[in-house]
């Protein structure tokens, strides 16, 4: 389960892509979303011309394609699930062409960008534009713990699964909601002492 | 429930991003104030354990596995406007982290799981613990808002995608409301059992972070109901109003109610005395509300399955 989430970030590697700012990656991305959102359906024009810079981007950053495949097909399913509702609709069996267009198409922008640029020159960026600085710190410090919990929760669950040798169901739910408050305890005493860490070295 | 990028055309997303920006800044502006410096740290902390808990599968039936989403019980756990804050950090990082939900979308996202999940759910919470005072209202009262705010997030993420023309408003109600009332009921569930073990662990932590004064808590949900209620009679109202004339649509082109269409072409206001259709409509209201009470009835037998009455404020003497 652990791998699953984190093959979902390739590792970083260099490519004329990362080195550009991200200020600058962050802007095409945002300006390829809005134009294909608000494209009209008959602009096949538009969806070409971005499909085609996006598959450019994608060689010139060189991450594998194949990570790029899983990744788009491991966010399909509700895109998948939508064309079919509409494909039982006979008015709407055109439209979801387009919105399987469109969401393709952003959801490939954002995973280039997510992989060519480190998080934190994300947040860079987001505090340059005046979002609060409560959010700011919220958002560093789960990125920064996300995977220090996620291991820890790992860890816990083999723990557990391999003290606990019961396979009734109740049981199970019972054990697993206590591995997971647990875990929200061992979150909050780890906020206390990195609370303490962040007064140490002058946060005010 | 994470609406990915193309599915809501521009003026929802700018509609949910103007919604999702006045929750949010309010939320940040109550935390500011009402957290103390010591806690700030645990915002963080608390977005990475709902990630970190979305790891532990539950087993269901048959192979399939379901896990925590979380709004409810950290809304319970931090109180609602810190809860904004936790779910709107964590949509964020899975948007621009895992590419899982749109960036136009993220406004739709936060509106829906924020401020309708997590703030109306805790407004929820919040009515059965007056009702039902104790461990066990507190326990019911998570289990019941748990359930209420999956289905009522997807409800308007239904009515957001109904608006923006992507899917029908019939067949998107139907399919996220039938969908969600069950995946609510696993949601209720593990958080009540969460909620309980945190409360058996540490009795402490299991009230309110913030902990203001009981009245101020209500005046701090004003400003959520007011966004959410603006919301709902953006995205859902216009649908469910006119549902019978759908219905009546629908019977127009299967052919099989001429009569009554010919009727209503002559007199339009008879539309809505068609029995066939007002009992449709009426028949889908009585269905939710016996629902809502059968989940809130399952609610209170959970709670008091779980919690014997001797044992509160006691030490935990179950195995």
């Amino acid at each position: 389960m652990i791998d699953d989430w984190v093959g979902h970030l390739h590792s970083r590697r260099d490519s004329p892509v990362s080195r550009l700012p991200a200020v600058f990656k962050l802007g095409v991305g945002l300006i390829i979303i809005v134009g294909t959102v608000l494209a009209p359906p008959r602009a096949v024009g538009w969806y070409v011309g971005a499909a085609m810079f996006l598959l450019i981007t994608a060689v010139l950053s060189r991450i594998p394609p194949l990570f790029l495949l899983r990744r788009l097909a491991w966010l399909s399913p509700l895109i998948l699930g939508v064309a079919l509702v509409n494909a039982l609709q006979p008015a709407a069996r055109g439209s979801w062409m387009t919105v399987a267009a469109k969401s393709t198409i952003c959801l490939l922008t954002i995973i280039l960008v997510s992989n060519t640029t480190p998080f934190s020159r994300i947040l860079r960026v987001l505090k340059a534009v005046r979002v609060p600085g409560l959010l700011i710190t919220t958002l560093a410090l789960m990125h920064r713990y996300l995977f220090v919990l996620v291991e820890e929760a790992e860890r816990m669950r083999r723990a557990r699964a391999s003290r606990t040798f019961t396979h009734q169901r109740g049981a199970r739910w019972q054990t697993l909601s206590t591995v997971v408050g647990q875990l929200f305890l061992r979150a909050s005493e780890r906020a206390e002492r990195i609370y303490d860490a962040m007064c140490a070295r002058g946060w005010k | 429930m994470h609406i990915p990028d193309g599915f809501i055309d521009g003026k929802t997303a700018g509609v949910t991003a103007l919604l999702a920006v006045a929750g949010a800044g309010l939320a940040l502006r109550q935390t500011r104030r009402r957290l103390a410096p010591r806690r700030v740290p645990l915002l963080g902390l608390a977005a990475a354990f709902l990630f970190a808990a979305q790891m532990v599968n539950f087993p269901v039936a048959g192979g399939t596995s379901g896990h925590l989403v979380g709004g409810v019980l950290v809304a319970a756990l931090l109180g609602p406007s810190a809860a904004i804050v936790v779910l709107t950090t964590v949509l964020i990082v899975q948007c621009f982290l895992f590419a899982d939900g749109g960036v136009l979308a993220l406004g739709a996202n936060v509106f829906n799981m924020a401020i309708i999940g997590a703030a109306g759910g805790y407004a929820i919470y919040r009515l059965v613990c007056r009702w039902l005072p104790g461990t066990r209202g507190q326990v019911a009262g998570v289990a019941f808002a748990g359930w209420c705010s999956t289905v009522l997030a997807s409800i308007c993420c239904a009515g957001e995608l109904a608006w923006s023309g992507t899917v029908a408003w019939p067949a998107g109600f139907t399919a996220m409301a039938g969908v969600h009332m069950v995946i609510g009921i696993g949601e209720g569930l593990i958080s009540a059992l969460v909620f309980l073990a945190i409360r058996r662990m540490r009795p402490d932590l299991a009230g309110e972070i913030s902990r203001p004064a009981p009245p101020r808590q209500w005046s701090e949900l004003v400003g959520y109901g007011l966004l959410a209620a603006l919301g709902i009679a953006i995205f859902i109202a216009p649908f469910a109003c006119p549902w019978p004339d759908g219905l009546e649509s629908v019977a127009a082109r299967l052919g099989f109610d001429q009569k009554a269409v010919h009727q209503i072409v002559r007199t339009p206001a008879s539309g809505y005395q068609v029995p066939g259709v007002r009992w449709a409509a009426g028949a889908t209201a009585v269905a939710g509300a016996a629902g809502t009470l059968v989940v809130f009835g399952l609610a209170l037998l959970l709670a008091r399955s779980l919690v014997r009455e001797p044992e509160e404020d006691s030490h935990p003497s179950r195995p």
